[in-house]
């Protein structure tokens, strides 16, 4: 339709439901009503016509599909878009997740409704972008436009410490971000092109990949975001709205890990390898020295928080381990994530709505009033941990399979994640739905309502799913999966025999 | 007396010029002869005069042509630049109208004055050689003194003007010391001759002439480290004024620093390529860092154009096409920002009262929502994010900065662009997050179109860059 693909629908629909909602008129109880389902809608619409672009796209090859162009910047840096292996799953993660965020909000948010919803549509836009651009620079424009919006839903509808929170994530990552934009104009001079597909199959020479490779280490280390420069995370998570955290949580994290996949691993193969122990190393302290603080929270969100920079932890220690089975697990770890940590921010944003307290000490023994959250709670909980049979299990498994493979020291120290994990998730678990139920203002607290029931219902289903039948999401991944090695492996045996055929006394 | 020997220059080029300084002199007639009832039909007539001279030099083919013995050159990057000012001179009038006859001080002096000023400013565009480069910058200047003492019973207005005026008159006599001396090692004053006299080498006292002509030229920029003049004398001025100084003006500077260093010293860029990096840092540090204890958003506003000169050299400081290309989109862009910023500060009415502290725009977003989104996109666009054309702007400076090898004054610019996007956020942080206090009176119809129009080149130029990007890069080509 006007000569644009199905991918910049995705871009537009979102777009046309804020439009929309902005011509609402005065905050009134209709107006608020009409935000709420105008929102609704375009998520649902969003998700509807990703489920048509999947049913086009095909997941045998690992070429970009329903791959447009448009004229935009100038010949070498065009507006282009598309999907291949990677993308594809995330893309239909955010669409998935977007119309939970809009459920969540539904009587939580009671001010400023109009914008709050324009907010999320945009940032939906975003998220979008940043996963189907095929252009570094539309790539960049997305990645950072996302800063907008979530800076305004944790500053104007956020918790007591907004302000701070909102201004540390947003200054954080902006300086995390405009190094890879020095690396991205370097790269254009180089190669005299900023299209992904382009640039995939261009050779950027040994020493300049160091460069390049840290400055997008820079950027997509704090977006990770890995220790120690996570600090901002917890804040973020803590005084966002419920929704903003899943969005957080479920989304933003990820375009960390997609960069390093789309760009760090295959573009800067030499360096990636060359660094791979310092990533093995910095995953492994955030793994443990996380999971420890998380064990020590006295806010139910706070540790989520905490558990997600530890379990993100997992995420760049398969991509780095550089073999199937690592990369695998950490793109599935990426969308299971993306659906647990999700949910558990929701659930506590249940609890949230009721009681107005996160700490852990005002819960206890919710079992008893609320038997259908405590249910839903407790898959959650152990999908975080990573319990066999749950969506969690498979991709921890597989990036521990893999960086046994590639490193059997770092495998033997990140299984203690694994054992702290369960350690502060059960302890948390059990803390608050577990036990008598003492506090006299817990005494009147209601289970799930009809609305909370079809928001929690289908996250609980596919977490169960993908624990028993990971190989949709994994057979989607695996041929861009093998792309990407038959092109590392060429890449790095070629840099070898340039090494062995140098003579000895000019190396 | 052989009259065959007087021969009338081709005056063609220099059409708008012509338009606009025949019409001045009308509408000074036509001042002085209504009295100060005339001053409604003045800034309509100069209104107009601006449009048409637009058109004139929209009307232009853009190719290279010299005139007045190769001290006026019209080309590409001439028309573009021209093209900003006069846009910044029409916006300024559209914005100056009701402030000004709120505070009493409509006079139909200030409209003549801006287009005198404006002439001054279309010269420096087309400046061929160092004697048509000062004439402009005089006029210029000479004009730009009085509008900013032109509250004239205001203590702070005047002393703006005064300041200005010894503070530029200083600066004058450095540029013109510093273009004698070049004057005296090369023998000529136009640009081509001194390209053709230098032959690639740059002896001692040229390299002293460059380093007083650029502090000159520094001065008009408002680049540290002559920079001092700029907060004082924007908040000093009558707000409009100080939305004129902010745009118009620093088209006319920048263009003329652009076509001083590249049509005249091509050929010995090392010589002043370290003058512009040393000055770009200075100024984009300073701006930013300076600008975080304003409470007062026109110093505040003052320290942000600091910054912004800074960011728009080191594409001068790459000293290639693809810089002179990045000079000019931020320009355009930083004009569109600028006068939106501007149109909204110009808003702050509440029982006759301005406002002028960040602390004042509290809730603006509950108040008047649109105008706060306005104000919201034109802060995130100061502050590079993307998708706001200020992102743009900035992309491609440090785009020929990279090319240019010039790694480590990129990376100091980034750097320096977050500690700048602390303030612009804390502006929309005060809009959008702190309470909001009481409504201000609604917009006049001048702001409202410069604002809608900014607004709608900040928020939208990420989908149809193509437009600027190619008039700008026209514009580089034509000097190169």
């Amino acid at each position: 339709m006007f000569g644009l693909g199905i991918l910049s629908g995705l871009l537009i629909v979102p777009l046309c439901g804020a439009a929309f909602i902005l011509t609402l008129g005065e905050e009134t109880e209709a107006s608020k009503r009409n935000a709420r389902w105008a929102a609704l809608i375009t998520t649902l619409a969003t998700f509807l016509l990703s489920l048509v672009a999947w049913g086009r796209y095909d997941a045998t090859t690992a070429s970009f599909q329903l791959v447009e162009t448009h004229a935009w910047l100038s010949e070498t840096t065009r507006f282009k878009l598309g999907v291949d292996g990677f993308s594809m799953p995330l893309i239909l993660l955010t669409t998935f997740l977007m119309p939970f965020c809009i459920g969540a909000s539904w009587l939580s948010v009671n001010t400023r409704v109009k914008e709050y919803f324009v907010a999320f549509l945009v940032l939906e836009t975003t998220m979008i972008g940043v996963f189907c651009a095929l252009d570094l620079v539309l790539f960049y424009l997305f990645f950072e436009a996302g800063l907008i919006p979530m800076f305004l839903i944790i500053g104007i509808w956020g918790g007591k410490r907004r302000i701070y929170a909102s201004f540390k994530f947003f200054l954080y990552t902006l300086l995390g971000s405009v190094l890879m934009l020095l690396a991205i104009m370097a790269m254009y001079w180089h190669a005299g092109t900023t299209d992904i597909p382009t640039l995939l199959h261009t050779r950027f020479p040994v020493e300049m990949q160091a460069w390049l490779w840290l400055a997008f280490f820079a950027s997509f280390a704090v977006k990770m975001p890995m220790w120690p420069v996570h600090t901002w995370l917890p804040d973020a998570h803590v005084e966002a709205p419920t929704a903003g955290s899943v969005i957080l949580a479920g989304i933003l994290l990820k375009m960390g890990g997609y960069g390093f996949i789309r760009i760090s691993l295959p573009m800067f193969p030499d360096a990636s390898h060359a660094f791979a122990p310092m990533v093995f190393a910095l995953s492994v302290v955030a793994i443990i020295f996380t999971s420890l603080i998380a064990l020590m929270q006295t806010d139910i969100k706070k540790l989520i928080a905490y558990s997600s920079v530890a379990h993100m932890g997992f995420v760049t220690l398969g991509l780095f381990t550089m073999n199937e089975q690592g990369i695998q697990g950490a793109l599935f770890l990426m969308i299971s994530h993306g659906i647990v940590s999700g949910a558990l921010f929701l659930c506590v944003g249940v609890v949230y709505d009721r009681m107005h307290t996160r700490e852990i000490a005002a819960y206890g023994g919710l079992v008893k009033r609320m038997p259908l959250y405590a249910a839903a709670m407790m898959v959650f909980t152990m999908a975080n941990v990573g319990l066999p049979g749950t969506s969690g299990f498979v991709g921890e498994f597989l990036a521990m399979m893999g960086a046994f493979r590639a490193n059997p020291t770092v495998a033997f120290f990140s299984v203690f994640g694994i054992i702290l994990s369960a350690g502060y998730a059960l302890w948390l678990y059990a803390r608050v739905v577990y036990g008598k139920l003492e506090k006299p203002n817990l005494q009147g607290i209601l289970d799930l309502d009809l609305r909370e029931k079809i928001i929690i219902a289908p996250l609980v289903a596919l977490t169960i799913y993908y624990g028993v039948h990971p190989a949709p999401v994994l057979d989607t991944f695996a041929p861009s999966t093998e792309a990407l090695m038959q092109s590392m492996r060429t890449a790095l045996s070629n840099t070898q025999t340039a090494a062995a055929t140098l003579p000895p006394a000019s190396r | 007396m052989n009259a065959a020997q007087i021969v009338m220059p081709a005056l063609g080029p220099a059409l708008p010029e012509l338009i606009l300084s025949v019409g001045v002199l009308v509408l000074i007639l036509y001042g002085a002869f209504r009295g100060e009832r005339s001053a409604e039909g003045v800034n309509v007539g100069a209104l107009i005069l601006l449009v048409v001279a637009l058109f004139a030099v929209m009307s232009q083919s853009g190719a290279k042509i010299t005139t007045l013995n190769g001290s006026f050159i019209v080309d590409n990057f001439s028309k573009v630049m021209k093209a900003l000012i006069l846009l910044g001179s029409a916006a300024s009038i559209l914005l100056s109208r009701d402030y000004f006859q709120r505070e009493r001080i409509d006079r139909f002096e200030f409209p003549i004055l801006l287009v005198l000023c404006t002439i001054g400013m279309m010269v420096m565009a087309s400046a061929n050689d160092l004697i048509s480069l000062y004439l402009g910058l005089e006029l210029q200047s000479l004009a730009a003194y009085v509008i900013a003492a032109f509250h004239r019973d205001n203590l702070k207005s005047t002393e703006a003007g005064l300041k200005y005026f010894v503070l530029g008159a200083l600066s004058s006599g450095m540029l013109l010391y510093g273009a004698s001396l070049v004057y005296g090692f090369t023998g000529t004053v136009s640009f081509p001759g001194i390209v053709a006299a230098l032959d690639g080498t740059a002896g001692f006292g040229i390299v002293l002439g460059i380093v007083f002509v650029a502090a000159g030229v520094s001065f008009k920029l408002a680049a540290v480290p002559f920079h001092m003049w700029t907060p004082d004398v924007y908040e000093g001025s009558p707000t409009p004024v100080t939305a004129f100084f902010a745009s118009a003006p620093k088209m006319a500077a920048m263009a003329m620093t652009v076509r001083l260093f590249i049509g005249a010293f091509p050929d010995v860029t090392a010589v002043w390529q370290q003058i512009i990096v040393f000055v770009a840092i200075a100024s984009m540090a300073l701006g930013s860092f300076a600008a975080i204890g304003q409470r007062s958003i026109k110093r505040l506003m003052a320290y942000s154009s600091i910054g912004n000169v800074g960011y728009a050299l080191v594409g001068l400081a790459a000293g290639s096409q693809a810089g002179v290309s990045g000079v000019v989109v931020y320009m355009i862009i930083y004009l569109a920002m600028t006068l939106g910023a501007f149109a909204v500060l110009l808003s702050l009415r509440r029982g006759g009262q301005m406002f002028e502290t960040v602390d004042d725009l509290a809730g603006l977003s509950r108040t008047h929502p649109v105008l706060a989104f306005c104000l919201a996109a034109m802060m995130f666009s100061l502050a590079g994010i993307p998708p706001l054309a200020g992102f743009f702007a900035k992309y491609y400076v440090f785009l020929a900065a990279i090319q240019s090898g010039l790694v480590a004054l990129a990376i100091i610019g980034v750097v320096t662009s977050v500690v700048g996007a602390f303030y612009y956020l804390r502006i929309v942080k005060v809009m959008y997050f702190d309470e909001p206090v009481a409504a201000y009176e609604p917009m006049a119809p001048g702001p409202r179109i410069v604002l809608g129009l900014a607004s709608v080149v900040v928020v939208l130029f990420w989908i149809v860059p193509a437009p600027l990007v190619g008039a700008a890069g026209a514009a580089a080509k034509s000097l190169f």
